[in-house]
């Protein structure tokens, strides 16, 4: 597939919020004004595309039906893919850790816009989810496995902007009193959701 | 004893993780187009919030706190794997159907939610009822929403069909937009709503 057209499909058809709802927890969270939610979607990003090539190798050469006959054609025969999720999580953990110290040693200002968001996305489902659908899917190749990271990333950084603007907006308005808060907040992530289904047309 | 059913029945209403916390969003609106997904995920779920809150629990005292995360997140990845295998073997078609979603609970909002808030300072028995209950609560959010959405989206419960055909006959048709998944989000938001109003008249 036409790398191009992979980035945009992840960003916009296979949104990671809209269409698959992953990483929620902190959409709805986090989500309260531009500037705060703009950091914890750089910080996915940034996570994503490093988290989810690495994955992709684990997966080809450790993990997959057959994976391991690079080491000695004996183990050709082994299947270790059941381990795929305390192998991933274990990576996404480990991932996010290094680069927690990286990027304090080296680039404090960065860190101290991401810093505390950073050990909040080792359970953030989406980087978790990206690195799983990436295993469904079997792409060719690490580019696409990357490009394919940067395109969900940047798909989520642009949702919770989006949901922020809203909020910050809708403090002004007035809502009915149980729907304040969340509940508001889900019945707009709802329409928006499907706002982009329009990316893919509506298939009744 | 008391204090048992009170662990249970608390996280059904008062403090529901998905309704009153919200917690575990994600898997709870991919997992809702239909009934059965729903219950097995809910099942899922439950077991693994309870084994892990238990077995946290157990080993609360020898976990430094630095490194808790990972222990936490391998203790849930080993469980979820085995709840993935036993669905693989037993329940392939629905196995099929909750794809990734069943390598997510590991990311579960709720079950690091009450591994940090509860297993580490209480003792085995108590967690594992307080795991069972937040299951419980997550499961009922669950069912809620996919009987709404089965119910209006294809006309059927657990794959019978409940709408009569007569219905059909004289220009009924099935909500195709409940299908799609925004609509969750929606169902989800007018519950919270409801809770919430209720909540406040008492």
């Amino acid at each position: 597939m036409n790398l191009f057209n992979l980035f945009l499909k992840s960003v916009f058809v296979d949104n990671m919020i809209f269409a698959y709802f992953l990483g929620m927890c902190s959409y709805l969270a986090v989500s309260k004004t531009v500037k705060t939610s703009a950091g914890l979607g750089l910080a996915v990003t940034f996570v994503l595309v490093i988290t989810v090539p690495v994955n992709y190798l684990i997966n080809k050469y450790l993990l997959s039906p057959g994976a391991l006959a690079w080491i000695s054609p004996r183990l050709a025969e082994v299947d270790l893919s059941f381990l795929t999720y305390i192998f991933f999580i274990a990576i996404i953990a480990a991932i996010v850790q290094i680069l927690e110290m990286i990027i304090e040693t080296f680039t404090p200002s960065l860190y101290s816009a991401l810093g505390i968001f950073l050990p909040l996305i080792a359970v953030n489902c989406a980087i978790l989810g990206c690195s799983l659908f990436m295993q469904e899917r079997g792409f060719s190749n690490v580019g696409e496995a990357a490009v394919f990271g940067l395109g969900s990333g940047i798909g989520w950084l642009l949702a919770i902007v989006a949901i922020a603007a809203i909020r910050e907006k809708l403090r002004y308005s007035k809502i009915p009193k149980g729907l304040e808060g969340v509940g508001i907040s889900f019945i707009i992530t709802g329409l928006m959701g499907i706002a982009f289904m329009a990316f893919m047309g509506f298939k009744f | 004893m008391s204090n048992w059913k009170k662990l249970l029945i608390e996280p059904l209403r008062k403090t529901n993780p998905v309704m009153v916390l919200v917690l575990g969003i994600c898997s709870c609106l991919a997992v809702t187009a239909k009934l059965k997904p729903a219950l097995v995920m809910g099942a899922s779920v439950t077991v693994v919030t309870a084994f892990s809150n238990l077995i946290i629990s157990l080993l609360r005292k020898g976990i430094p706190s630095r490194i808790r995360i990972i222990v936490q997140l391998v203790v849930v990845s080993t469980l979820v794997i085995l709840v993935d295998q036993f669905l693989k073997a037993f329940a392939y078609d629905v196995s099929k159907q909750l794809s990734v979603y069943v390598g997510l609970i590991i990311t579960n909002c709720i079950i690091m939610g009450r591994l940090e808030a509860y297993a580490l300072s209480h003792g085995p028995g108590e967690s594992f009822l307080d795991g069972l209950g937040n299951g419980l609560g997550y499961s009922l959010i669950l069912i809620i929403v996919a009987f709404f959405r089965e119910l209006f989206g294809s006309g059927t419960l657990l794959g019978y069909q409940v709408i009569p055909q007569s219905l059909y006959e004289a220009g009924y048709q099935n909500n195709g937009l409940m299908i799609l998944p925004p609509m969750a989000l929606i169902v989800i938001g007018i519950i919270i709503w409801i809770n919430n109003s209720k909540t406040e008249s008492k």
